[in-house]
């Protein structure tokens, strides 16, 4: 047993913090939820310049042929930055859904970052700019439904929603590392504010009803990730439904206490903390709640 | 990435699984002279079968198992409802510290009769003034020919009441202040001078005690590392305290699993659902936890502040576990023996072995690097 990230998943985790910390993420993201998609798309070619959303496409249809804890570890670093874009759908989902000639047709154009796909779960992120939608014949004319998170652009679509099997369950594993992502920039932006804000002559990172909070967030974090790890690994709905539920319980905490700990500045649209508070409160109710999750975690 | 086991663990999991199976008694509990008596010669029938003591040397008594081995064993033990250990002071504290500190004369002499359950040791740390703030303690020990004279006041020690022997900190150069001047010391609880007086816990039990020392002799050999250098040894033990945690993950997915046994057999009440499935994603995500920290340390790695981590994560999964089966068990809760045991251990899981404040605390300092609180 050797329960860890190989050299190389740490490696390919690196370069894609490195690529995103210099992209402008937040900018896009901001574009993105006005319609604005160009910045964006510019931080997705570049993704799919490191790779990511061939990852789990097999080698014949110009894919990567990797797996899901490549998939895990891409998506953490993607919830870290709250890159914009239906990269669940495309990267996770649609590498198991796509098969025969729909595979033939577009496998190769997304795992290039030229197309991407979404997936009605039941609603369609980023309907408009896909080139596909799994389970369904065109895109037609999609109607936008405003989310709590203004970066996650919602379609109805006229397709069946997708509520289990393999490609359900790897989209419901990418969101889990996304949220695990998510939570851990939401705990190192409350952790350095910490150690920079003063108030009555003190950091506040001193004052234990501060310190306490934030050991809570490490915790429940550090405890998520291996969840997410070992869906990954024995890719049992049991394991991938554990990883969800816990890592939205971390990533909500973390989310609830970075707001608390900034103070009103974690309030404003202006700061990035918002980028990650809504998209992991919207995450939490996506792809299958955590009522339903806890259900699958029990079924035996 | 894997979580495969190698066939040689595997077969020593078989083995322990067989073992345990035809051999797990059900004791009384280990609070009583009685189930002392017995918890001793469960320890002793496991170490006819090298199970007491599985990772030690051989030479001890041990097995030279891996870690990921001793992990195994534990989910076993738990997972077959085998008694708790009452020689586990011993084993998991005293005797690592041996290990890292103590000399070749003192782990022939005592690691053996540990492991048998011949000797039982109990934790003699706490002190009516020193309780989460150790450094703090007032027992002194007091030069005298061939050896050191102990006095002052233990508290909260247990398993104290029909322990055989105790170790602890104790003050030896009276002009030193807290972390200095202080000495590991071993000591008898029959000795002349010791006072052992029972201090019955929430069910009633004498599960710890009070010990009075008044003059007690304590030959030099007695003495674990440089006089002077106890804090140093100490922090070895309380790693050892935390890293016992590392023992814990079967115990609470054997629990879990056992909790979502239950709620199936009162027909799935809704209203605790999700508590349940909390209850099992928490042990789930622990054992795991777990078996990231045995990868990391097979490579080199150390345990550090994350053992904190741990502590805090697995008493609130196990306070969170039983308050939920005492729960679903409704007007039956109050006389189901094993939970309601379970849940009275588990309600202490927050205050013993560094509370939750101290554990978030080190945490915050150690972990996130948070300045520390101003102190007078
Ligand atoms: C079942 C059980 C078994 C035990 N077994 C043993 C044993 O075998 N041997 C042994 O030596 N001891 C043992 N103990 C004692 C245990 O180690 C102590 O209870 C523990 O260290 C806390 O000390 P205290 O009880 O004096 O509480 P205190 O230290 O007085 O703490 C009281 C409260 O104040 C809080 N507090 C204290 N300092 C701080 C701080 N700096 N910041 C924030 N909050 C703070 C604590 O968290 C706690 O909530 C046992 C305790 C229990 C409950």
């Amino acid at each position: 047993m050797r329960f860890a990230l190989s050299a190389e998943h740490r490696d390919f985790a690196t370069s894609l913090h490195a690529y995103l910390a210099g992209a402008d993420t937040p900018g896009a993201a901001r574009a993105w939820a006005h319609g604005r998609h160009e910045p964006g798309l510019k931080v997705l070619r570049g993704l799919a310049e490191l790779g990511v959303p061939a990852l789990l496409i097999d080698e014949a249809h110009g894919g990567l042929g990797a797996g899901p804890v490549d998939l895990v570890v891409a998506f953490e670093a993607l919830g870290y930055h709250a890159v914009p874009g239906p990269l669940v759908e495309t990267a996770a989902v649609a590498p198991a859904a796509l098969t025969g000639a729909a595979a033939e047709r577009w496998l190769p154009s997304l795992a290039a970052g030229e197309a991407f796909a979404t997936v009605p779960v039941p609603l369609a992120l980023d309907a408009d700019i896909a080139a596909v939608v799994v389970g369904a014949e065109v895109v037609g004319q999609p109607e936008l439904v405003r989310s709590i998170d203004p970066t996650r652009r919602l379609f109805r679509v006229d397709a069946p929603p997708l509520t289990g099997g393999r490609a359900f369950d790897l989209g419901v594993l990418a969101v889990a590392a996304q949220l695990l992502g998510a939570g851990r920039w939401l705990l190192d932006a409350a952790v350095a504010y910490a150690k920079q804000r003063s108030q009555y002559d003190r950091l506040i990172g001193e004052y234990q009803a501060i310190r306490h909070l934030l050991a809570d967030v490490v915790t429940h974090l550090e405890l998520a990730r291996p969840l997410v790890h070992a869906a990954a690994v024995t890719a049992s709905p049991q394991d991938i439904s554990a990883a969800k539920v816990k890592a939205g319980d971390a990533a909500y905490l973390a989310a609830r206490t970075a707001l608390q700990v900034h103070g009103a500045i974690g309030y404003t649209a202006g700061h990035d903390l918002g980028l990650r508070l809504t998209k992991v409160r919207a995450l939490a109710g996506a792809w299958g709640d955590s009522g339903f999750h806890r259900e699958r975690v029990l079924a035996r | 990435m894997d979580l495969d086991i190698d066939a040689e663990s595997v077969a020593f999991r078989d083995e322990v699984r067989e073992w345990l199976a035809a051999h797990v008694p059900t004791l009384p509990s280990m609070d009583t002279a009685e189930g002392f008596a017995a918890h001793r010669e469960w320890e002793a029938q496991l170490a006819d079968a090298r199970l007491s003591v599985v990772s030690w040397p051989r030479e001890y008594g041990g097995r030279d198992a891996s870690l990921l081995q001793w992990v195994l064993f534990e989910e076993e033990y738990y997972a077959a409802r085998a008694p708790g250990r009452v020689s586990q002071n011993g084993i998991f504290m005293l005797g690592p510290t041996l290990f890292a500190h103590g000399t070749q004369e003192q782990r022939d002499r005592i690691l053996p009769a540990m492991a048998r359950g011949e000797q039982v040791w109990a934790q003699a740390w706490s002190e009516p003034e020193a309780g989460s703030d150790i450094a703090a303690l007032r027992s002194s020990a007091v030069r005298t020919e061939g050896g050191w004279l102990l006095s002052g006041q233990k508290t909260w020690s247990s398993r104290a009441a029909f322990a055989d022997r105790a170790f602890g900190l104790f003050r030896t150069d009276p002009g030193e202040r807290r972390h200095r001047g202080l000495t590991y010391l071993m000591f008898d609880l029959r000795a002349e001078g010791v006072t052992v007086r029972p201090i019955p816990q929430l069910d009633g039990e004498p599960g710890f005690a009070e010990i009075f020392l008044d003059n007690v002799f304590v030959p030099d050999a007695d003495v674990i590392g440089e006089p002077g250098q106890g804090w140093r040894v100490a922090m070895t033990t309380a790693n050892n305290e935390r890293g016992l945690s590392l023992r814990s993950p079967g115990r609470f997915l054997a629990a879990a699993n056992r909790l979502v046994d239950l709620w199936r057999s009162a027909g799935e009440p809704a209203a605790s659902r999700d508590r349940v499935a909390d209850a099992w994603i928490g042990a789930r995500a622990y054992q795991l936890y777990t078996f990231g920290t045995v990868s990391r340390l097979a490579e080199g790695g150390e345990l550090g502040p994350e053992s904190s981590v741990n502590k805090l994560f697995w008493s609130h999964l196990d306070l969170g576990l039983h308050d939920t089966a005492l729960d679903i068990l409704g007007p039956h809760a109050e006389t189901d023996r094993a939970w309601v045991e379970g849940y009275l251990f588990s309600l202490a899981g927050p205050i013993y072995g560094g509370t939750d404040q101290i554990q978030r605390n080190t945490i915050a300092e150690r972990l996130l690097g948070l300045p520390k609180e101003a102190r007078r």
